[in-house]
């Protein structure tokens, strides 16, 4: 059975009939269908497939052909409401497609010819290349790709350092170039003060820290995990304090780093005492606070801050003060009405560096903290998922991660185990660090906040009381709002700190308070 | 560039990976171009690594300013015994690399059978068959007689060709007159109207058009194809505005003729009801113009793509006569009615000679009219050409895309480009019925197999590949290749 319609004068590119015929055959199941301009040529093919040449009589070729083939009348009924929505589908989609993007560096260039820098995070046995192929054309590059191997990051380094470029990672997941964050970072004002730091939520809690405290940061340059081992022997941060002695807008250099090896931890600070400017070190896990020259060696992030606030002003920088009263009330409030049996901290992290400060911060206050990061390996938890008297867990360790989002990115997780950890009687209070800014979730108080009611719920229904404490590495001007985030933990009964460091003191007392009373 | 120019600028980045950094960044309004990242072609890991004898750069810009320099003339209308180099009554010319009659495709061998009934050297199909199994006809590469032909390509003593000159370098190169749609030699049919067809066209249509250009004189097709390309051709799967232009030219003189006009009408009503007229043009242009380019020492750019509907061939400018072969791939694209994939024969014609100077695929911008064959959206059609400039080495200076500014269409491919990047040339092409005497069912895009690129790598590696003793010259070269790449 077939039928032919005709439409008069209404001409169509060839091509998109074709389109057009396949779109209606497959749309209403016919047999065949064939929508052509009436040419001498389309003419024929249809009298082919069985349509009679008086039914062609007067169609000539600016006239639309449209000839149905089905089994029954219905289906040709169906094909041929179909026809008006096709023919308008052929000019709905001349709109629209993604505009182009480049294939190969050469091209990107041609797009973008002032690009200064190359952000590479594509699968890391490929990042070297493109790192390589972006330094040689004289670009500054940032790998936030792991799993690149330590000899193509040395190799790198190098000719970066030939050239006088940046190589900043791999594994770097957070810097600061003029004013702009990348990747994982904050929105933080214009200052004076530069970073240089090989862990990334390091670097985020600092130049939050500075935010908070209404000074700038000029530059921070993430240098990646590995740049201070022995192998690479801070290659790139020795080129960040060049870089930032150099600069006229800095006036004071911080740098942050996971205690380095210690020759390497030697050259650096030799070279920082001798640039020319104050500098602040902060080496993660330095117990103590001192001053040595130009140089302010820190025992936490936020003395960090603190100190380099203190020498853009150019006040004597003193101890961090936290306001010992308050912390008091606020303890014996968090601690009322807790059962006898709860004397736990469990510590749930999606900053890895935050995790760690807690950790040193803690341990001396509240005897051995188990973790799946801890160095020493009797401390170490043989299985994350379970935590066992006094706890942190980094939850962006790569336990967690493989094969999934990192916690920052996805905070399910750890609602999941926020949960997991109020069923046990014996835990006083959870810390937990909110990292806010460009690439981490678009709401992570909201993604916890059910799971802190419902923890405090569930201690509540055993008669005891659960404290959750939170600080919040953020500034105003992050896109989730640093103001939305508190009240969004403080509604859900979290006691929100001004820092990582003020929020592990504060459950340093709190559980110094369950030891005098057990 | 250093770090004491970077702080304190605008920073502009280049982003290869995840998107969400890209979009966070031009959120704080920093601009970004996002790269469409994606791993090397496998078995490409270190081309254009290894240090070579020659300036493979100084060479690429030698072959494709030859290239570029070219101006394809239209001189007039011969037979192609008698302007052919080389060519013989026992001589049949044909598409793509070197092959022998047992290795034909199904349209070939049709077009074959219909060259020799054409000719008169047989009077049936079987007669005709067995000569060409016989060993009695020689069958020779259209592209090593100067010549092009679509699809099936063939080419016999008494057919008329249209002759183009290169005026810039004095070359020439020759193509048949198209025959229009339905059924016909060069998709493989030989039905006796099909042979009727190509005796009028060698004793009317050839001579009309002959005489035609005496009086018209030179026609400059690099002009006429710059002014297709901006009326919506691309010069290989859309011709429209080609011929049309071409009639222009022609018609004022060609009814001037003193030849009876209802034989002129006839020819004018040919040329007019064929939309591919102009193809037979576009292909000898841009033959001509790589012509130019093959033999310059070195050079990497490709002078030919061409398929036989068995083999996909290629030849570089650097390695001059030598051919490059794999099997021909399958076309993807739109069929005519009643046909599909399993009908089709593979991917066949010279007239990938247009992708090969610029037009075709790489001038798919310019012809929004087609772009169903790319993806349906003119964006896709732009973004196509765009991906094409990442394998060429330079842009035309007389042709060009109006949608992309006027950029000059993207012409010269690098065989290292193509093998670094792992975009190969898109090519714009019909669709034979792999059975003889069917003709076309379709049209679509096709992309050349990888592996005659890597034949091609090896044998210019061996050609240029720097010998290992360190002397002055590797150690120059090498130099340069790390200035420049």
């Amino acid at each position: 059975m077939q039928r032919l319609l005709v439409k008069k004068d209404q001409y169509r590119d060839s091509v998109s009939l074709m389109q057009l015929s396949l779109e209606l055959k497959e749309g209403a199941g016919l047999q065949e269908a064939f929508v052509a301009m009436g040419t001498p040529a389309n003419r024929e093919i249809l009298t082919e497939m069985g349509i009679s040449k008086d039914q062609l009589e007067g169609v000539g070729p600016n006239d639309l052909m449209i000839a149905l083939l089905a089994e029954n009348e219905e289906t040709i009924e169906k094909g041929i409401l179909s026809i008006p929505a096709l023919l308008e589908g052929t000019r709905a989609r001349s709109e629209g497609g993604e505009s182009y993007q480049p294939r190969t560096l050469e091209q990107a260039l041609r797009q973008l010819p002032e690009a200064n820098l190359v952000l590479i995070s594509n699968p890391g046995p490929y990042a070297s290349g493109e790192a390589r192929r972006a330094l040689e054309k004289g670009l500054h590059v940032m790998i936030f790709s792991d799993n690149v191997p330590v000899e193509d990051e040395i190799a790198l380094k190098k000719l970066a350092q030939q050239r006088g470029l940046l190589l900043m990672g791999p594994d770097c997941g957070t810097a600061l170039l003029n004013g702009k964050p990348l990747c994982f970072a904050n929105v933080v004002p214009s200052g004076a003060i530069g970073i240089v730091g090989a862990s990334g939520t390091g670097i985020q809690e600092v130049s939050c820290a500075i935010a908070c405290r209404k000074e700038g940061v000029s530059q921070a340059i993430g240098t990646g995990g590995r740049d201070l081992s022995r192998e690479v022997g801070g290659l790139m941060m020795a080129e960040g304090i060049k870089a930032l002695a150099q600069d006229s807008q800095t006036q004071v250099i911080m740098v942050i780093s996971k205690p380095p090896a210690p020759e390497v931890a030697e050259k650096i600070t030799s070279q920082l005492a001798s640039c020319g400017k104050p500098g602040v070190v902060c080496f993660i896990g330095e117990k103590q606070q001192f001053n040595e020259g130009t140089l302010w060696f820190a025992d936490s992030l936020a003395m960090a801050a603190s100190l380099a606030v203190a020498l853009v002003r150019g006040e004597t920088p003193g101890p961090l003060l936290l306001d010992d009263k308050l912390l008091e009330r606020i303890a014996i409030e968090e601690t009322s009405g807790m059962s006898d049996e709860q004397c736990f901290l469990r510590g749930l992290y999606t900053g890895g560096t935050l995790a760690d400060e807690a950790i040193y911060l803690l341990e001396s206050g509240v005897g051995p903290i188990y973790s799946n990061i801890h160095k020493e390996k009797e401390l170490q938890l043989t299985d994350p998922t379970r935590s066992r008297e006094n706890t942190i867990i980094d939850l962006g360790d790569d336990y967690f991660t493989r094969g999934k989002p990192h916690p920052m990115i996805d905070p399910s997780g750890r609602a999941a185990r926020i949960a997991e950890e109020a069923k046990d009687p014996q835990v006083a209070a959870l810390l937990l660090d909110l990292v806010l800014g460009y690439g981490s979730h678009p709401d992570p108080a909201g993604a916890i906040y059910s799971a802190v009611i419902g923890a405090k719920e569930t201690a509540r229904a055993r008669g005891g009381r659960l404290a959750v404490i939170a600080s919040i590495t953020g500034t105003v001007g992050d896109p989730q709002g640093l103001q939305r985030q508190r009240e969004t933990l403080e509604r859900a009964g979290c006691r929100v700190m001004a820092s990582n460091q003020e929020a592990a003191s504060l459950v340093e007392r709190i559980l110094q308070h369950r030891a005098v009373r057990s | 560039m250093s770090v004491f120019n970077l702080f304190g600028q605008t920073l502009q980045v280049i982003n290869i990976g995840l998107e969400s950094f890209a979009r966070n960044l031009r959120q704080e309004g920093v601009p970004v171009v996002q790269m469409d990242w994606r791993p090397p072609v496998a078995g490409a890991e270190g081309v254009g690594e290894a240090p070579l004898r020659i300036d493979r750069e100084q060479a690429n810009r030698e072959a494709v300013d030859r290239l570029l320099r070219g101006q394809p003339i239209l001189t007039g209308v011969s037979s192609a015994g008698e302007v052919i180099p080389g060519m013989r009554k026992d001589l049949f010319l044909h598409a793509g690399p070197p092959i022998c009659w047992e290795r034909m495709c199904g349209p070939m061998r049709g077009a074959v059978i219909g060259g020799i009934l054409f000719e008169g050297l047989a009077a049936s199909e079987e007669d005709a068959e067995q000569l060409a199994a016989s060993g009695a006809i020689a069958f020779e590469p259209c592209h090593e007689h100067d010549a092009v032909g679509p699809m099936a390509g063939v080419t016999t003593w008494s057919m008329p060709v249209w002759v183009v000159e290169n005026r810039t370098f004095g070359n020439r190169a020759y193509c048949t007159l198209n025959e229009g749609l339905g059924k016909v030699l060069r998709y493989g049919a030989y039905a006796p109207q099909v042979i009727e067809h190509l005796r009028w066209m060698a004793e009317e249509l050839g001579p009309i058009l002959a005489l035609t250009m005496e009086r018209h004189g030179p026609l400059d097709l690099r002009v006429l194809i710059a002014q297709a390309l901006q009326m919506g051709d691309e010069g290989h799967n859309r011709n429209r505005a080609g011929t049309s232009l071409l009639i222009r030219e022609l018609a004022p003189e060609l009814v001037r003729l003193k030849v009876k006009r209802k034989k002129l009408s006839e020819a004018l009503r040919f040329l007019h009801s064929n939309d591919h007229t102009f193809l037979n043009l576009s292909m000898p242009s841009a033959k001509c113009m790589l012509e130019a380019a093959a033999g310059v020492e070195g050079s990497s750019m490709l002078v030919t793509m061409a398929r036989n509907g068995t083999d996909f061939g290629i030849r570089l400018a650097g390695l001059p006569g030598r051919w490059f072969t794999a099997p021909a791939n399958l076309v993807h694209g739109l069929y005519f009615p009643g046909y599909s994939e399993s009908d089709a024969a593979l991917d066949l014609g010279d007239s990938a000679i247009t992708e090969t100077a610029g037009l075709g695929g790489f001038a798919m911008a310019a012809a929004p009219a087609i772009v169903q064959f790319v993806g349906g959206t003119p964006q896709d059609a732009l973004n196509l050409t765009q991906e094409m400039y990442e394998i060429t080495l330079a842009e035309s200076q007389s042709w060009q895309i109006p949608s992309l500014g006027f950029r000059g269409t993207p012409s010269g491919i690098d065989l290292f480009r193509v093998l670094t990047s792992g975009i190969f040339p898109s090519i714009n092409t019909g669709i034979a019925h792999k059975n003889p005497g069917v003709g076309m069912i379709g049209a679509g895009i096709v992309q050349p197999p990888v592996d005659c690129f890597q034949s091609a790598y090896q044998a210019y590696m061996q050609q240029y590949a720097a010998t290992l003793s360190g002397d002055e010259t590797t150690n120059e070269s090498r130099r340069r290749n790390n200035e420049t790449d």
